[in-house]
């Protein structure tokens, strides 16, 4: 046993020597430290990409490459654009268009791109009291909510997902008021314990659900677009760098290294690998044959130009 | 830094749901910056309170009431001025305190100032009327006085100090507002502390973990109290 325990170590050891050797060799390759080694990236970002994990997973890897480091402060989508216009972030990370197209259109944010998706469920209690299961369009799921006076719990609180379900109420064409409608001002994880506590329905996007499936009662009444759902609830996350003309302080040329190698081949598959609780989370879009131009600008931006 | 505390936590938690040096670095994190602020706030209290406590002049009411209003301040409003000094708009800005822990430093000293001067205050007026015409008729200066009533007085300052302290280390709104909440991607905390560490827990529906953390803070708090505690008692038996 003891022999055996050794020779195991021993393995380790070298495995370690030989981890460490080829590391050094990378960085003697150069033949000194890059510029940028110690210098931190703040990046501001939202819940949903931070409490699922994902970016502590996928980090490392450009800090290492780097030789920095990387602050990322989890805000809501609103929260998160507002700390960047300040000048308090260098990179920002968020899935509201609307939002992140008037702050391009601002000024404030450039080299905007698609980064990946996943996609919003509607989840509510399994005994389904409005009758809203299986249900192929996301509005005609909310109106008939609406209809029924089923307890629905909103988030309230500007972030990304918030900003999406006051979307689908104004393609519903439905006002939501009344006692029914809860806004809680919380973050996605309290909003689905309250609506499992009050067997409510609720907007949640597929990976902060997933990630608490286990402990909550509710179940997902209408699927998005992965599993075939509407594609209306489709989640598309963005990232670009401050404007560099805005703010000056700003790390503009770190915050370009980190969308390069966010959108690079390498991290697009680190981000389709990460999985939690064996469920893949977001799901790549960066890399491509046929690179969409309009991740580029604002929505409709040659609309604009034609239009001036 | 008192470090075998936060080891003898961590080896309480062991089996905790957190990667290695996770625990030990938001206590620390914790420590540092309301330890930190709590000194600032006692530098910056006291003589205030000695001064106030001594000497009378036009408006000294006032400065009380202000002082007591002081000890209600919110500690959300308190992040947000906090914040707009110290962002990069601010007149601070260009110091890149945003998001470190010497604002959450500042922030705390803001929460932190007005509980030590009116409980400081409270107790060396408490002392001043029975110890002042003593050490008078013995003799004694006006600073000989001061001195002694600050000697009968240090009890009560010492409550004044762990009161600070409370309140900067269970406070959540402030440092999660000017500090940001965060850690390094392997888990080391850079200006998490326990209280936004246990709201993290709290947003993610992950009560249980949360109410572990919140053990953590309270049998910290506890910690912090009996060791000042035993300090005062010592100094009064000799």
């Amino acid at each position: 046993m003891t022999t055996q325990r050794r020779t195991f170590i021993t393995a380790i050891g070298a495995a370690a020597a030989a981890a460490t050797a080829g590391c050094s060799e990378t960085y003697s390759g150069g033949q000194s430290t890059p510029d940028v080694a110690g210098e931190t990236l703040t990046l501001t970002t939202t819940t949903s990409t931070y409490d699922t994990g994902l970016l502590d997973a996928i980090h490392p890897q450009f800090e290492d490459m780097y030789g920095v480091t990387v602050d990322a402060v989890a805000l809501g989508t609103g929260a998160a654009l507002e700390a960047a216009r300040n000048g308090d972030s260098d990179v920002v990370m968020v899935h509201a268009r609307g939002l992140e197209d008037e702050f391009m259109r601002n000024g404030y944010g450039v080299n905007r791109r698609d980064l990946m998706f996943n996609d919003f469920v509607i989840v509510g209690p399994a005994d389904d009291p409005a009758g809203v299961q299986g249900m192929s369009s996301a509005t005609e799921a909310f109106n008939t909510i609406a209809d029924a006076q089923a307890t629905f719990v909103s988030r309230g609180d500007n972030s990304g997902t918030h900003t999406k379900e006051l979307n689908l109420w104004e393609a519903a064409g439905t006002d939501p008021g009344g006692d029914w409608y809860q806004e809680t001002g919380t973050g996605m994880g309290e909003a689905l314990n309250i609506a499992n506590q009050q067997g409510a329905y609720t907007l949640s996007d597929r990976g902060t659900f997933l990630s608490q499936r286990s402990e909550i009662d509710l179940v997902i009444q209408v699927q998005g677009p992965i599993e075939g759902g509407p594609e209306l609830l489709a989640n598309p996350y963005g990232v670009m760098a401050v404007n560099p003309g805005v703010h000056e302080s700003t790390n503009y040329d770190l915050a370009m290294a980190y969308i390069g190698w966010i959108t690079s081949p390498e991290a697009q598959s680190a981000i389709e690998s990460y999985t939690v609780n064996g469920e893949q989370l977001f799901y790549p879009e960066a890399v491509s044959e046929n690179p969409d131009f309009q991740q580029y600008v604002p929505e409709d931006w040659n609309n604009d130009t034609s239009d001036t | 830094m008192p470090v075998d505390v936060p080891v003898q936590l961590l080896q309480l938690g062991a089996d905790l749901p957190f990667r290695e040096g996770y625990i030990s670095s938001i206590i620390y994190v914790s420590l540092y910056v309301s330890v930190t602020a709590v000194v600032l706030s006692t530098l910056f209290s006291l003589p205030i309170a000695i001064v106030m406590g001594f000497a009378d002049f036009p408006g000294k009411q006032f400065v009380k009431s202000v002082i007591n209003t002081g000890m209600g301040f919110p500690s959300v409003v308190v992040g947000l001025a906090v914040l707009f000094v110290v962002s990069n708009q601010g007149p601070l800005g260009s110091l890149d305190l945003i998001f470190t822990k010497q604002a959450m430093i500042m922030s705390q000293f803001v929460l932190a100032t007005p509980p030590i001067t009116a409980i400081s205050l409270a107790a060396i007026t408490g002392v001043r009327e029975n110890v002042r015409d003593a050490a008078r008729v013995l003799g004694g200066t006006r600073l000989d006085v001061a001195l002694v009533v600050l000697k009968e007085a240090r009890y009560g300052i010492a409550t004044a100090i762990l009161a600070g302290f409370g309140r900067a280390i269970s406070e959540v709104g402030s440092v999660l507002i000017v500090g940001g909440n965060i850690t390094s991607a392997d888990g080391i905390s850079k200006t998490r502390t326990l209280t936004t560490a246990i709201q993290l827990e709290a947003r993610q529906g992950q009560y249980d973990t949360a109410m572990i953390l919140g053990a953590v803070l309270i049998v910290l708090v506890l910690l912090v109290n009996g060791i000042v505690v035993r300090f005062g008692d010592q100094g009064m038996q000799r």
